[in-house]
C-alpha cells in the first residue's frame, strides 16, 4: 500500500514531524475509533463479566442484587466433574466431524457437477442453491417438522412410495441419534449452497488447458483431480471446512427447534444447548458463564488456523 | 463424440436430480401455504393445489402479535444496519486506506469475534443488559446484534473499498483536491453499492437472528417475527400446517427477495478474497 511516507522524496523526511504530519497520522486511530469503544463496550466488557461470572455463584437472587459471591473455581469444578458435559462434548464433535464431513463431501461433488452440467442446467441448479442459501433458519426448521411429521410427512409418504420400506406414520424423533440425524439432513441442506457455489467459483480459476493437457496425457480422472484441481481449490476448502467446524461445533437455532424444546434432554445435548439449560434455563448465571468459557477456549483453539489464514490475506493488501 | 454426448446427458440427469431434491421443501413449504385443510391432512400428498386458497395467509397475519412483531423486527434491523453501517465504514476506509501500527491486531480482532458463537455470549450479555434494566427492550436486542453486525460490516466494506481502482482516486488528488475531496466525490459514489449490499447483508442475519431474541425477549408483544414464527406450532397437539406454512413463507419472502439482490456481490467478496490469498 503506498502511503504518503512511501511516495514523498527522500529530501522531505526531514519535516517528518510536523503538526501536519501527526495529524494525519491520527485519522485511521479515529476512523477505528467508534467501532473499537463500541465493540468494547458491548463486547469486551462482557467477556470480561463472563471471566468475573464463572468465579462467582451468580443465580437468580445475585441477577437481583446485582451482586456475585466469589466461589473460586467451584464452577469449573462442578462443570468438569459433571459426566453430562463430557457426553455431550463427545456427543458435539462427533456430529460436528459428520455434519462438516457431509458438507464437505457433498458440496465438493456439487461443485464438480456444475463444471460437468451443460450451461441450462448450471443455471438451474445454481439458481435453486441460491433460492436454498436465502433460506431462514428458523423458517427451514418448520419446513422440515412439516416434511417429517409422523402423520403426514410428505418424507414417509415418498419413501413408501418407493418401496424403501414401511414409512408409515414412521416417527423420526423417537431416539437421540436419529433426532441428531434429522438435524444433519437440515444443517447440510442448508450449508450446501455456500460450500458449493465457493469451490465451484475456486474451480473455475482452474486453467481449463492444464485439465485437457493431463487428459491428453492420459491421466485418469482421479488423478487430474487429485495432481491438478486439487491444488488450485486446497485454500478454499481448508477455509470452508475450518468455518464450517466453528459454525457446527457451536450450533443452536436448529438442534433446539428442531428437536423442539420439550423434548431436549441430556441424551440429546450439543454444546450449545448445555449451555443454554444450564446457564439460562436453569438460572445458574455462574455455572453457564463457566461452560461458555470452557466451550469459547475449544472454539478459539480451532480457530486459530482460520483467522491467521484470514490475517494473511488482510495483510497482503 | 456419442459416448462424450451420453456422458453430458447423464451429467444434466444428475444435475436437474439434485436440483428437485435441494429446492424440493422450498416449493412444498409455498405449495401447502396455499392448500386446503383437507388436502394438507392426507396421507397421499395433493402436489399442486387446483383449488388454491390464501386463507392461511389472512389466518396467519391476524394471529396475535403478528403485526406488532413484524413492527419490532422492522425497527430493530433498521437501527443495527444504520448503526452498523456509519461506524463499520469509518473503520473500514482505515484497514483499507492506511497503515498504522495496531491494523493487524484489529484485523484480528474483526476476524475472531465472528468466530465466536452466539450461545457462549449470552450468559455475559443477558447479566449486563439485565443490570441496565434492558431485557425485554428493542435496545437490548440491538445491542446484542451489533457484535455480530459491526465485526461482519468492517470485514465486508473494507473488501469493497479495496476494490475501487486506486488510479482514481489518484487522478483526483493530482487535480487539486484534498484527500477529503477525493473520498468523498470519488470514493464514496463507487462504494455505494457495496454500502448496499454490505447493509442488506446485515439486515438478513439480523431479521433471521435466533438465540439472542430468544434469551432477550419475553413480552410476546416485544419479539421479533422470527421468534413469533418459532412459538406458531406452541405446544399443542393440534398442528396447522398450512398456517405454519404460511407463517413461514411470509416470514422468508423479505430475506430471499433481498438475498437474491445482493447474493451475487456478498459471494463475490468471499472468493475474491479467498483467491487473492
Amino acid at each position: 500500500m503506498a502511503t504518503a511516507a512511501e511516495t514523498t522524496p527522500k529530501w522531505s523526511r526531514r519535516r517528518a514531524l510536523t503538526w501536519r504530519r501527526v495529524g494525519r497520522g491520527a485519522v485511521p486511530y479515529g476512523l477505528i475509533f467508534p467501532v473499537v469503544a463500541a465493540l468494547g463496550a458491548i463486547l469486551a466488557y462482557p467477556i470480561y463479566s463472563l471471566v468475573r461470572l464463572s468465579f462467582q455463584k451468580y443465580g437468580l437472587f445475585e441477577l437481583i442484587n446485582h451482586h456475585g459471591v466469589g466461589v473460586g473455581l467451584h464452577n469449573f469444578g462442578s462443570v468438569l466433574h459433571d459426566s453430562v458435559f463430557w457426553h455431550t462434548l463427545v456427543r458435539t464433535i462427533v456430529f460436528t466431524v459428520a455434519n462438516v464431513g457431509l458438507t464437505m463431501l457433498i458440496g465438493t461433488s456439487l461443485a464438480l457437477l456444475l463444471v460437468r452440467v451443460s450451461a441450462w442446467v448450471r443455471i438451474l441448479v445454481t439458481a435453486g442453491l441460491v433460492l436454498v442459501w436465502s433460506m431462514p433458519q428458523v423458517v427451514a426448521v418448520q419446513v422440515w417438522i412439516w416434511l417429517t411429521n409422523s402423520q403426514n410427512g410428505v418424507v414417509n409418504y415418498v419413501l413408501t412410495q418407493l418401496h424403501l420400506g414401511d414409512y408409515i406414520e414412521h416417527n423420526w424423533y423417537v431416539t437421540p441419534f436419529s433426532q441428531l440425524a434429522m438435524v444433519t439432513t437440515l444443517i447440510v441442506w442448508g450449508a450446501l449452497p455456500f460450500v458449493a457455489i465457493t469451490i465451484y467459483a475456486a474451480l473455475s480459476q482452474v486453467p481449463a488447458e492444464l485439465i485437457e493437457a493431463a487428459e491428453i496425457d492420459g491421466a485418469r480422472s482421479w488423478n487430474v483431480f487429485r495432481d491438478v484441481t486439487m491444488p488450485v481449490i486446497r485454500p478454499v476448502l481448508l477455509i470452508l471446512t475450518s468455518l464450517s467446524i466453528l459454525w457446527d461445533f457451536g450450533v443452536f437455532t436448529q438442534p433446539y427447534l428442531l428437536i423442539g424444546q420439550g423434548h431436549i434432554v441430556p441424551s440429546n445435548y450439543l454444546m450449545g444447548i448445555y449451555l443454554f439449560e444450564q446457564g439460562y434455563v436453569k438460572t445458574d448465571f455462574g455455572r453457564g458463564a463457566a461452560i461458555s468459557i470452557l466451550m469459547l477456549a475449544i472454539i478459539a483453539v480451532m480457530s486459530v488456523f482460520y483467522v491467521r489464514k484470514m490475517v494473511r490475506l488482510g495483510d497482503v493488501q | 463424440m456419442t459416448r462424450r454426448h451420453a456422458g453430458r446427458a447423464l451429467w444434466n440427469t444428475v444435475g436437474v436430480a439434485v436440483f428437485v431434491v435441494m429446492v424440493f421443501p422450498v416449493f412444498w413449504m409455498v405449495s401447502t401455504a396455499f392448500k386446503t385443510d383437507d388436502q394438507i391432512n392426507s396421507f397421499a400428498p395433493t402436489w399442486f393445489s387446483t383449488t388454491p386458497t390464501i386463507r392461511h395467509f389472512t389466518e396467519a397475519i391476524h394471529r396475535p402479535f403478528f403485526w406488532a412483531d413484524v413492527k419490532n423486527s422492522v425497527i430493530i434491523v433498521s437501527v443495527t444496519v444504520v448503526i452498523a453501517m456509519a461506524l463499520a465504514f469509518l473503520a473500514a476506509v482505515a484497514l483499507a486506506k492506511y497503515r498504522f501500527t495496531g491494523r493487524k491486531l484489529f484485523i484480528v480482532l474483526m476476524i475472531g469475534v465472528q468466530m465466536l458463537p452466539a450461545a457462549g455470549l449470552i450468559i455475559p450479555l443477558y447479566v449486563l443488559l439485565a443490570r441496565y434494566h434492558q431485557v425485554n427492550t428493542l435496545t437490548g436486542v440491538i445491542v446484542t446484534y451489533l457484535t455480530f453486525a459491526l465485526p461482519f460490516s468492517v470485514w465486508t466494506l473494507r473488501g469493497f473499498i479495496l476494490g475501487i481502482p486506486k488510479d482514481l482516486e489518484e487522478a483526483a488528488m493530482v487535480d487539486g483536491s484534498t484527500r477529503l475531496g477525493a473520498f468523498v466525490r470519488i470514493l464514496l459514489p463507487l462504494v455505494a453499492p457495496g454500502l448496499v449490499a454490505t447493509s442488506i447483508f446485515t439486515f438478513i442475519t439480523s431479521w433471521n437472528e435466533y438465540i439472542f431474541a430468544r434469551v432477550l425477549l419475553n413480552d410476546q408483544s416485544k419479539q421479533t417475527l422470527t421468534l413469533w414464527l418459532s412459538f406458531y406450532l406452541g405446544t399443542g397437539r393440534n398442528t396447522d400446517y398450512g398456517g405454519l406454512m404460511a407463517a413461514s413463507t411470509l416470514t422468508a419472502i423479505p430475506v430471499v427477495i433481498f438475498f437474491l439482490l445482493v447474493q451475487r456481490r456478498i459471494a463475490f467478496g468471499l472468493t475474491a478474497g479467498a483467491v487473492r490469498g
